[in-house]
């Protein structure tokens, strides 16, 4: 009867294993805080400290705020100021704790045709390509890069469309990953374009106008619309990643010798 | 080319080391996509033969809807799920989202119609084979399954390695419900879209040539205990 | 012993397939016991008759009627057909079969069928799958699988086309024993010389219709109908 022998093999391999007695929360998060490698800085050293476990789940700031407003995570980390201030309106969450800013780029092929990096401001950086009706991929997913994105152009009093701008719907990753395929412009958060490795002919052409910074912020689900998240993991986390530890590891996080974040939560004492 | 062979040596590095967070992410793709397979299993085969077996005004309704369930995008198949299982969805409180049993009700879902027409098609050939000695032999209907499937379980191995190939490689369905979390929901296929976001394609291509090798392994190992059984060469 | 299910009483028994009467109207009775022989040329309808006695065809008008509640009469029947049927499985699985429905264990099932396969002759072949067997073994085990509940009644449909005569032999034997220990068998075949051997009654078919029914001994002395005669004879009935 070997039959049944690997029907009982096959049936302990599925048992589910044990659940562990430490504490699990879920936070949402954007692509550029996970693939960045920042997480992997923060988290673990939490871990340590407090024994609780950060599962993350990395989507763009529009659905971080949904699962937040459905209550399917404890907390949100998200970089969309306006959209979250919407988001605490409704009395989804409890609070908006600025932690850090990051700034995003423009990246675009080498030989920049649009002439981006001759650019003084971000929004004559855009104007140009618009103008030059370079190829723009834009991420076009509701994320927090989107949304900075259209405020850009919005700044610019232009309206894109046209077939050189494609808009794909897609993750931070999968916008670089196009771009390097059509040779086109994109914006980009730093961190995700200094730990992408598919870059090609890309380059990083323009950055540093304070129109491109890009803060991010906690935001914990209301306990009282949804009772069953974990409110107390989620202020021990709030609460370390304002402190002087948090601090350290954010400010001392660095890629390729740049420093990626910039703390600027106001710290506890 | 050299993507590819990149890829490839990537795959012999990550095997090689045993690296572990490799093998965590094939031990639960392995658990989810084999749980499901069994589930939809129980479910599939004998659906397919009691559809094979018996006549009723619907039939060639259910079939044919049982046909384009077949073709089912898995995406479609996670977003229900997610509603239905999110925390405002009617199933919510049973805090399932972003778990492996949110993972592997949606393969089930995904899965079960493949089972299921696969082992309609195999099993109806047999009972017209059949038909008259289990008609004869005074079976019950329960019993004309039973030993349909049993007879034609070799074939119907078949339709759950059909089912079980288009689980394991399934992205869409388990990366909405399951989160891709790490060390919790991420599985080979949600790894090698985060490795694909990343634009580490070396890394994303080792991964599915894990998926691969994985896949093929199941499916010889499958075989081989199926051989090895006595008199079994039908 | 347990109460009979006997007689087997047809009434106007019709078959239409196709939009043509393949069967009947039909009307005989069928005491216990004793073999009776089902006769007539091709397409005469000896395969849907022993069929639509079994219950396995549709019948379009008439009446098949047993003695005792339908549960009881379909348990105490087995058919063997033209052409074994073969499960996917060894020998003595096969002949087990109807044990293991009834729910007989598993080991007791395979030992009394591995006795009835021996009987049969086929001790040589019990585990071997069944497709590997010869004709006459495939209806010798087909034989064995439709004795192992003890059946009242028993139907063979030509139990030895494509047979040779030591098969024959062999078969004919089972069957006379059978009938000897109180089993009572309705077959249906071509051969003469079987029915001759065999036969304690004759029913005799021709294009459907229910040409003559007689004790054995005195059809092949003294057949009534020309067709029946001309049959024996040899001639073509067409
Ligand atoms: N399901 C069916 N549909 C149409 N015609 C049928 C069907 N079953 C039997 N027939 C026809 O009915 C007639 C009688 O068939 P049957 O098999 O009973 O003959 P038979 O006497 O057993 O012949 P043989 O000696 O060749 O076995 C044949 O002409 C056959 O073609
Ligand atoms: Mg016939």
């Amino acid at each position: 009867m070997r039959l049944r022998t690997l029907a009982l093999v096959l049936l302990a391999a599925c048992a589910a294993p044990a659940a562990s007695a430490e504490t699990v929360m879920r936070m949402a998060v954007t692509t550029s805080f996970a693939n960045s490698g920042l997480a992997e800085a923060l988290l673990p050293r939490f871990r340590e400290e407090t024994g609780i476990t950060v599962q993350l789940l990395i989507v763009g700031s529009g659905q971080a705020l949904t699962m937040g407003a459905a209550g399917d995570v404890d907390v949100i980390l998200s970089h969309d100021p306006q959209a979250e201030a919407a988001w605490l309106a409704e009395g989804y969450g409890t609070e908006r704790r600025e932690i850090m800013y990051n700034d995003f780029v423009i990246v675009g092929p080498r030989d920049d045709p649009a002439d981006v990096a001759g650019a003084s401001t971000a929004s004559q950086a855009i104007v140009r390509i618009a103008e030059a009706g370079a190829l723009f991929v834009s991420r076009g997913d509701e994320s927090g890069t989107h949304v900075a994105e259209r405020r850009l152009w919005h700044a610019a009093g232009i309206e894109p469309s046209g077939a050189w701008y494609r808009a794909i719907g897609q993750g931070m990753g999968a916008a670089l990953n196009t771009a390097a395929a059509m040779e086109a412009y994109t914006l980009s958060d730093r961190g995700t374009w200094l730990a992408f490795e598919n870059r090609r002919g890309l380059a990083l052409l323009f950055s540093g106008d304070p129109a491109l910074f890009n803060q991010y912020a906690l935001l914990p689900v209301n306990p009282e619309r949804h009772p069953h998240v974990r409110a107390e993991a989620v202020a021990r986390l709030a609460e370390w990643l304002t402190s002087q530890t948090a601090q350290t590891l954010i400010d001392g996080f660095h890629r390729d010798g740049v420093q990626l974040f910039h703390f600027n939560a106001h710290v506890a004492q | 080319m050299n993507d590819i062979a990149q890829g490839l040596w990537q795959a012999l590095i990550l095997v090689v080391s045993l690296d572990a967070d490799l093998v965590e992410i094939t031990v639960l793709s392995l658990r989810v996509s084999l749980t499901a397979t069994l589930i939809a299993s129980a479910i599939g085969l004998p659906l397919g033969a009691w559809l094979a077996v018996n006549r009723f005004p619907l039939r060639r309704g259910v079939i044919a809807t049982l046909n384009a369930l077949m073709g089912l995008p898995p995406v479609v198949v996670g977003l229900i799920v997610y509603v239905l299982f999110s925390r405002s969805g009617p199933f919510g409180v049973l805090g399932l989202l972003f778990t492996p049993t949110a993972m592997i009700i949606a393969q089930v879902i995904i899965i079960t119609p493949i089972i299921a027409s696969i082992t309609h098609q195999t099993i109806r050939e047999l009972w017209s084979e059949y038909r008259d000695l289990l008609i004869s032999l005074h079976t019950t209907r329960r019993q004309r399954i039973a030993a349909l499937l049993w007879d034609g379980r070799r074939a119907l191995m078949t339709a759950s390695l059909a089912g079980f190939g288009r689980a394991i490689g399934e992205v869409g369905a388990i990366m909405i419900v399951g989160g891709n979390i790490d060390h919790a929901t991420r599985v080979l296929t949600t790894a090698i879209a985060l490795e694909t976001g990343k634009g580490a394609f070396d890394m994303a291509l080792g991964l599915g040539f894990v998926l691969i090798a994985l896949a093929i392994a199941v499916n010889l190992a499958l075989h081989m205990v199926s051989n090895t059984e006595r008199g079994a060469r039908w | 012993m347990v109460a009979t299910v006997l007689p087997l009483t047809l009434e106007e028994v019709t078959l239409h397939r196709n939009g043509r009467c393949i069967l009947g109207p039909v009307s005989l009775e069928i005491p216990g016991g004793g073999i009776t022989v089902v006769m007539g040329p091709n397409g005469s309808g000896k395969t849907s008759l022993l069929r639509a006695m079994h219950g396995l065809e549709r019948i379009n008008a008439g009446q098949v009627r047993w003695s005792g509640e339908t549960e009881r009469v379909r348990a105490s029947q087995a058919f063997v057909f033209q052409s074994p049927i073969l499960m996917r499985r060894t020998v003595v699985d096969c002949i087990a079969y109807p044990l293991r429905l009834s729910g007989m264990g598993r080991g007791a099932a395979r030992t009394l069928a591995a006795q009835k396969g021996a009987e049969v002759g086929l001790a040589d072949s019990l585990n071997q799958p069944a497709h590997v067997l010869s004709g006459g073994e495939r209806q010798k085990m087909a034989l064995a699988r439709a004795l192992i509940r003890d059946p009242q009644v028993l139907f063979l449909d030509e139990p030895c086309a494509n047979l040779d005569g030591r098969a024959t032999l062999d078969i004919e034997t089972i069957l006379t024993e059978a009938r000897n220990a109180g089993t009572t068998l309705i077959m249906s075949t071509h051969d003469i010389g079987q029915a001759r051997r065999l036969a304690d009654r004759v029913v005799f078919l021709h294009d459907g219709k229910l040409v003559e029914e007689a004790r054995g001994a005195s059809f092949f002395a003294a057949p009534k109908s020309a067709e029946a005669a001309a049959y024996l004879r040899g001639d073509l009935l067409t």
